[in-house]
């Protein structure tokens, strides 16, 4: 005696929907088939000629079916209350879709819902507890009327959404609502589904539910709170949504991870699956399973699927993903560093850092004459140019792309006030980055080379104004990286803890105590170098209060360095 | 955007479609077999001339890959070309000896072919050395692809045209009718990709990879441009603007994600530079067929004969889809 029957619900893909239908009917299973009455009347004959041998698979009266309207429901209802009166021996109704496929030989499912015979497996949630839907409409499905076709008259289902909210319409629902929603994939006992069918208010109840949203996903859901003895809240049918609500579909490649879920039917299958077609409808390859379903480890790729097109990842910008500014979720891919001024103060102080946090440490990267990579090289990871001109055509992608090409190792370079200035404003607003300023370093430089003093004073009016402006933007209140500004007097005064303090906050917890000092450029005259610019009327403010009789000068050798620890 | 531009953007619609009109009189039917196609078949739609070498994997890669049709226009080859692909029965033929520049690189005869055989179809327009690469595409044939974007409503599909070269000098390895060309040029440039939108017609300008490093160092504005749409679901009133790189109505180019996610996307694996590039750089050069003065192409003939090598030590080895999306230069976005 047949005990489990299927109702499906038919609309595309016929000669799948007839290959699964006489699959569970020649496993002595009956069906009733609902097809979607659009569906021209020469695919329903070819359908029913098709199964016309089997003669426990039946064909209700059709409905034209909308996604989203009621009639999903009525469908449905047609097709239990034949299944129930033509079938007599069914004990569980279960409802499925022409694109459903059956995991696990029926056997096991019947023997499943044996065990459990007064069980309703429905998913069934409140709506206060869980954001069930994916969009907004969550309360109010159930509050407003929806006479609309969301498909067809969008604008007119908008406009009346708007119209209820805005004069505070709220529907009355009837006694002994409880909205409930859930998949609407569910296998009712008997009983529950024919007190339902057969409820003295059940006018009253399809009344209301007609101009709910979406009813067919709250519809059983709820009223069987009413009636079920036993709920086992989910829904025996794997079956995914993705972000604007439309099922997941599964292919040939999927096959491994329907085997493990366990899982006895699963929805949707691409009507071209063929290997999953062949797989699951071939009961010879049946290794008896008594598992319980889990579709976790199918509910994680989809998950990320999700995070992947709502989310992305960070700092990637590519033909599909383009972000608008301050949406970029990150603007770069991971935390780098910015050293401004440094190497005009230290002499060798990239190969000393580089040491020091055991990466490659780049020179100057916007340096006008060319990128200057770590090592320098002419192309650098993802075969970024060093090619001046071809980096400044869009230096802030530059920057991102390298970030990006180095993902997993921390990126480190060189900035000054002599570099393209571009991309200043950038690195200031990423919480990516930090930058570590010295300002008026450059004079450090200036004041050793060998120039005409005319020239000097030009160039250090130059680079102080720009430096300026670099500064400013970092002092912006939009500015969200990780910023320490220190002007050159500043940072002698204690030159190793600043240093110190910059390492601590790339290495984090494991930062160690500086055991090397990298070397600094010989700061004698300095003093008298700047005091000659401002007699020139250039005035040096970026270096700070630097004291006439100059810093005390870091002696050579390292056993004369009390800030080191040995 | 104003209503004065977007009229502007209509106008400029209509007419690519009637310069498509006026453009196909010059194209000659040489086997048409469009009776067979049935709908829902996705349909590949290529201008080609003297690329006859190239076709078996072509069609091949693409039969495999479930494209039910190929519709051709050949611009006036000596090589066999026509008379190969009228031999296949899954395959029709145009022929015409006008401009190629002056049906602007052939777009014009696509336009044409398109409206009048591609409406309701999806269809693919690429170049015989263009190879689509897409997410799954090792396990799913690309009607699996195009059931999906229908279901999410997606019209578009962009691929990023993705230059691959050889290890060492391009003529070291001479490529055989039937081989797969990714034998030989199997490196590609992974990370130097520069964007820009573009606010009128709403697509992503791209440029960069090993043609820009290697030949338009110092002008990089005029290195060609990599962003393309090719994989469509074509209606009569839609036409190609600028190449495959846009679309008009503007709305078919917004194949990016704006507020921080990914759509799907896909790769156009870009088999151009082979030994055989060098006489076609040569030839193309004679002939002034091209964008931009062929600008692209003098660059070309003199980078190929200084340096004709485009591998470095960063250049990545392809292996599969997969690497393209780790890379970045490719999403999978909610297709799992």
């Amino acid at each position: 005696m047949s005990t489990l029957g299927f109702v499906m619900m038919c609309h595309t893909a016929l000669d799948r929907a007839a290959q699964v239908a006489r699959h569970w009917a020649e496993r002595d299973c009956p069906v009733v088939v609902h097809l979607d009455k659009r569906v021209a009347k020469a695919r329903f004959e070819w359908l029913k000629k098709e199964l016309s041998d089997l003669e426990n698979v039946k064909f209700c009266k059709r409905h034209k079916c909308e996604w989203g309207t009621w009639s999903l429901v009525a469908a449905s209802q047609t097709a239990s209350e034949m299944m129930l009166k033509e079938f007599p021996g069914v004990r569980h109704v279960y409802l499925a879709s022409g694109s459903c496929l059956p995991l696990r030989p029926v056997d096991e499912l019947r023997a499943y819902l044996a065990a459990r015979p007064m069980t309703d497996f429905i998913e069934s949630v409140t709506i206060r507890d869980v954001d069930w839907t994916v969009d907004g409409l969550n309360t109010e499905r159930f509050q407003l009327r929806f006479p609309f076709s969301w498909k067809r008259h969008r604008f007119l289902f908008d406009r009346y959404v708007e119209f209820q909210r805005r004069i505070g319409f709220k529907r009355k629902m009837p006694e002994g609502v409880t909205p409930h929603l859930g998949s609407q994939w569910w296998c009712l006992s008997r009983q529950t589904l024919s007190t339902i069918l057969t409820d003295p208010k059940r006018r009253e109840f399809d009344r209301y539910f007609k101009l709910v949203w979406i009813p067919d996903e709250s519809y059983w859901q709820t009223l069987v709170r009413n009636y079920s003895r036993n709920i086992e809240s989910r829904s025996l049918t794997l079956s995914k949504f993705d972000f604007q609500g439309k099922p997941h579909v599964f292919y040939d490649d999927h096959l491994h991870l329907l085997k493990r879920s366990d899982c006895f039917v699963a929805r949707k299958i691409w009507h071209r699956a063929d290997r999953l077609y062949e797989t699951f409808l071939d009961d010879s390859t049946s290794d008896a399973r008594r598992a319980e379903p889990t579709p976790g480890k199918i509910d994680r790729v989809f998950a990320k699927a999700l995070e992947r097109r709502t989310q992305g990842r960070a700092g990637l910008y590519m033909q599909s993903r383009y972000p608008n500014v301050e949406w970029e979720n990150g603007k770069t891919a991971a935390p780098y560093s910015v050293f401004h001024g440094f190497n005009e103060l230290f002499l060798d102080f990239e190969p000393w850092l580089s040491r020091r946090l055991g990466t490659s440490v780049h020179g100057n990267l916007f340096d006008l004459k060319r990128a200057r990579f770590a090592g320098d090289a002419d192309t650098y990871a993802g075969c970024l140019s060093a090619a001046p001109i071809l980096r400044d055509y869009n230096p802030e992608h530059f920057l991102t792309s390298l970030i990006w090409n180095t993902r997993g190792d921390r990126q480190v370079f060189m900035f000054g006030p002599q570099d393209n200035q571009r991309p200043g404003a950038f690195m200031a607003s990423d919480s990516n980055a930090q930058i570590s300023v010295i300002t008026g370093a450059w004079a450090v430089r200036l004041f050793t080379a060998n120039r005409n003093f005319s020239d000097i004073r030009t160039e250090a009016a130059r680079l102080q104004r720009r430096e300026v402006e670099f500064v400013n933007t970092l002092r912006h209140v939009r500015s969200r990286a990780e910023i320490r500004i220190w002007s050159l007097a500043e940072f002698l005064e204690e030159p190793m803890e600043n240093l110190q303090r910059i390492l601590d906050s790339i290495e984090g917890a494991q930062a160690s105590r500086l055991t090397e000092a990298p070397r600094m450029a010989d700061l004698t005259g300095l003093p008298k170098f700047l005091q000659y610019l401002k007699n020139q009327g250039m005035n040096p403010f970026a270096v700070g209060d630097f004291p006439p009789e100059g810093v005390a000068p870091i002696p050579d050798g390292a056993n004369s360095r009390p800030y080191l620890v040995r | 955007m104003k209503a004065v531009r977007r009229y502007g953007l209509r106008l400029e619609r209509k007419r690519f479609l009637v310069r498509a009109w006026r453009k196909s009189r010059g194209l000659e039917e040489i086997a048409n077999r469009t009776d067979k196609i049935r709908d829902g078949d996705v349909l590949c739609f290529v201008t080609l001339r003297n690329e006859k070498i190239r076709l078996p994997y072509f069609l091949k890669y693409y039969r495999e890959r479930g494209v039910s049709h190929f519709l051709f226009v050949d611009n006036d080859s000596g090589d066999g070309t026509r008379e190969y692909l009228s031999e296949q029965s899954d395959c029709s033929v145009w022929w015409t000896d006008e401009s190629y520049k002056r049906s602007r690189f052939g777009m014009d005869w696509m336009n044409r072919l398109l409206r009048l055989y591609g409406h309701d179809h999806w269809c693919l327009t690429v170049d015989p050395d263009e190879f689509l690469v897409y997410p799954f595409s090792d396990t799913r044939p690309i009607p699996a692809l195009t059931d999906w974007l229908q279901s999410s409503a997606i019209k578009s599909f962009g691929a990023m045209l993705l230059d691959m070269y050889p290890k060492g000098p391009i003529t070291a390895q001479p490529y055989q009718e039937g081989q797969n060309p990714f034998d030989i040029a199997c490196w590609f440039d992974a990370g130097n990709y520069a964007i820009e939108r573009n606010w009128d017609y709403g697509n992503l300008w791209i440029q960069g990879g090993p043609r820009a490093r290697a030949f338009f160092q110092d002008n990089p504005e005029r290195a060609p441009a990599l962003n393309k749409t090719p994989l469509v679901h074509w209606q009569k009133h839609y036409a190609y603007a600028s190449s495959t790189h846009m679309l008009l109505p503007r709305g078919l180019n917004l194949v990016y994600d704006e507020w921080g996610g990914e759509k799907a996307s896909g790769v156009l694996m870009h088999a151009k530079f082979l030994d055989t590039f060098t006489q076609k750089a040569a030839e193309e050069l004679d002939r002034r067929q091209h964008y931009a003065a062929s600008a692209e192409y003098k660059a070309y003939a003199d980078g190929l004969r200084d340096n004709p090598d485009f591998w470095t030590k960063w250049s990545e080895k392809y292996i599969n889809w997969r690497q393209l999306e780790i890379l970045g230069l490719m999403s999978k976005g909610n297709w799992a």
